[in-house]
């Protein structure tokens, strides 16, 4: 008994040993060279300049007074990644919902659908948006043709907001099918015959039992938006340069420890954040009341 | 007894499939009545349409007189213990079932009275705070009773709840679930397969094949007096061959003419006829009045269950006198033994113990639990 334990133990180690051996390579010591280039200058001394320069820069502001560069080009990306994030969840759930419940043949084709951009290279589909939203794009050539007159889109925060929404709403409609599809139907039914309209079914047991896919829906579009780039780049003229684009901007420029700098303090943020939306929807779910 | 359910003419079909053909039936008030039938026979749909999860294709579902047809589930004043009892895993057993009465914004103090009232009739007292993931088959089961009658509902509609439990457990939850009809005084409509359940149960029995209801009576009517042969074969084992009546009281089968205590069928009518397994008398086979050779004998605790060739039918027999395989034995039929049956589409299709054999019971019982 005991020898066969440790067989299949050992068995399982030696299987597992290849997954082991690739986190290690490229999780986390990729990792560590990040916090080793964060804290450390050009000739690989310890230093902490990196990290003070992305609290203290300044730059001058819109109007004409000094900001700190890099703290307003973070309050930027969270408040772009959170708005997208938000428009994701407001898109994604019903849609998800209305899938989990549609035949299974329905639910293959609609998931595919939602699937198909995906395939697509990112850059082509971030082109594929300017040319529709340009000022003489698709859409503005279009509301002519109705004649609703033209609308100014592209170089705006929502001409970025579009692309990141387009970009990650499939990351947030799949965690949440993919809980939605294993609810009980049992359960929709058990509330509605012990007196829940559908607003009450909604509230009072749909949602609460689809907070786990919803947390990793949040979390699968908010870390990727807040770090993207090349989107505000582009749909945003360049007027939106968000941190994403500073990290690429000091790579580019060679300044390999200020980029990893950056990053760094990115990574420490977002884990900060999840871990505290962790504990607050675990408390949420299954605490009772 | 008032009725408190009608179900009139009921026709529903699912993807052109008949599912119920033609229902009526009247539930009274303070009945326990039980809807027994094999799977696909149409309970769990007849259940539906009073939960209002289903809405009947033709016909009318009254509640107290009133038609609700079309009043939603959350709208009627019945409650459902679901199959696998559907518990909400993000409640705790307390807000489980305290869910309909916060529902109904009931004050915070009678909600705490109401629902420690109900886990104490389920012997859950002290079972607040655990989560129903945690709890046993049983206890599950216990949970999902209380929360659908702590709304005090006119009508409990109970799916299959025992089907996952083992047998043990099952008796006791019979036993339990009666005593809680009583108790209430609350309306069980109640669904299953098993015949054992529902005739030590229900006060009346409906039997359902095929989307049709074959007979509705008091355990003893339906066990008794079997309308036809899918009724006399489904409750209990019975054994049904061909007769012939001859005149009131004296019937012709197997080659011998029995006198019988029924009557009323036209002359040499062609019937059924039904002869239970615990009703038959071994004798020596000089003394029978009919003659077999035994083909089987299963040791089954209480008795033996026989299987006697004669003349090519092969008859079940329950007896506690031990016979020997190949053995030439006879058989006594008593008069009051005898029940007689009109010919049915269901004539020829059951009674015959030529293909029988236990584990394709169990195995077809097993089937039909995984119903929907």
């Amino acid at each position: 008994m005991t020898a066969k334990k440790k067989r299949s133990s050992l068995v399982t180690g030696l299987a597992g040993g290849p997954y082991e051996v690739w986190a290690v390579l490229f999780i986390l010591v990729p990792l560590g060279f990040v916090a080793y280039y964060a804290f450390t200058d050009n000739d690989f001394r310890f230093t902490t300049a990196n990290i003070v320069r992305f609290f203290t820069d300044t730059s001058t502001g819109g109007d004409g007074s000094a900001v700190r560069t890099y703290l307003v080009i973070s309050w930027r990306s969270i408040k772009l990644a959170v708005i997208s994030t938000v428009v994701c969840l407001v898109l994604g759930y019903p849609l998800a919902y209305i899938i989990s419940r549609a035949s299974a043949k329905a639910q293959k084709t609609m998931m595919t659908l939602i699937m198909i951009p995906m395939w697509m290279n990112f850059l082509i589909r971030t082109y594929a948006w300017m040319t529709i939203l340009q000022d003489t794009g698709i859409l503005n050539n279009l509301l002519a043709g109705l004649g609703l007159g033209r609308v100014h889109i592209i170089g705006t925060e929502t001409a970025v907001i579009i692309g990141m929404v387009y970009d990650y709403l499939p990351y947030m409609i799949l965690p949440l099918y993919s809980i939605m599809a294993k609810m009980d139907h049992r359960l929709i039914e058990a509330a509605r015959d012990l007196g829940c309209a559908p607003a009450g079914v909604l509230r009072r047991v749909i949602l609460p039992l689809s907070m786990p896919g919803v947390v990793n829906g949040v979390t699968m579009v908010l870390i990727p938006s807040i770090s993207t780039f090349y989107i505000s780049q582009k749909l945003g003229d360049g007027m939106f340069f968000l941190l994403g684009d500073a990290i690429e901007g000091q790579y580019v420029a060679n300044n390999l420890h200020f980029a990893a700098a950056i990053a760094f303090i990115l990574m420490v943020a977002l884990l900060a954040a999840m871990a505290v939306m962790r504990y607050f929807t675990e408390k949420h779910t299954y605490g009772g009341l | 007894m008032d009725k408190i359910i009608e179900l009139k003419n009921i026709t529903k079909s699912f993807d052109g499939e008949v599912v119920l053909d033609n229902i009526s039936l009247d539930i009274y008030d303070n009945e326990f009545i039980t809807l027994l039938g094999p799977s696909g026979c149409g309970k769990t749909t007849t259940l539906r349409l009073i939960g209002g999860f289903e809405t009947p294709d033709s016909g009318d579902v009254l509640f107290m007189g009133e038609r609700i047809n079309d009043v939603p589930p959350h709208k009627r004043n019945v409650n459902t213990v679901f199959q696998r009892y559907a518990l909400f895993p993000h409640l705790n057993v307390f807000e489980n079932v305290a869910f309909p009465l916060r529902e109904r914004k009931v004050p915070r103090e009678e909600i705490q009275q109401r629902v420690e009232e109900m886990l104490a009739m389920v012997a859950l007292k002290g079972f607040e705070h655990r989560s129903v993931t945690s709890l046993s088959g049983g206890q599950q089961q216990r949970v999902a009773i209380a929360r659908a009658l702590v709304g005090k509902p006119r009508v409990l509609l109970l799916d299959e709840p025992l089907a996952a439990l083992d047998l043990k457990l099952r008796k006791d939850m019979q036993q339990e679930l009666k005593n809680i009809q009583k108790a209430t005084g609350i309306t069980f409509v109640f669904v299953t397969h098993d015949q054992e359940e529902a005739l030590s149960m229900s006060d009346t029995i409906v039997v359902m094949s095929e989307g049709r209801i074959q007979q509705i009576g008091t355990s003893q009517d339906v066990y008794n007096e079997p309308k036809n042969a899918f009724v006399a074969d489904f409750i209990g084992e019975s054994n049904i061959v061909d007769g012939v009546m001859l005149a009131d009281r004296s019937v012709s089968f197997s080659g011998h003419t029995f006198p019988c205590v029924d009557g009323g069928f036209g002359p040499n009518e062609p019937v059924d006829v039904v002869v239970r397994p615990e009703d038959v008398d071994i004798v020596p086979e000089e003394k029978g009045m009919l003659r077999g050779v035994v083909t089987s004998v299963t040791f089954m605790g209480v008795h033996y269950e026989v299987i006697v060739d004669i003349g090519g039918f092969k008859w079940m027999i329950q007896t506690t006198d031990f016979v020997d395989v190949d053995e030439h034995i006879g058989l006594v039929i008593e008069p009051d033994a005898i029940h007689i049956m009109k010919k049915s589409e269901y004539s020829g299709l059951y009674g015959d113990y030529a293909s029988f054999s236990n584990e394709f019971d169990e195995l077809s019982d097993a089937e039909s639990e995984g119903e929907e």
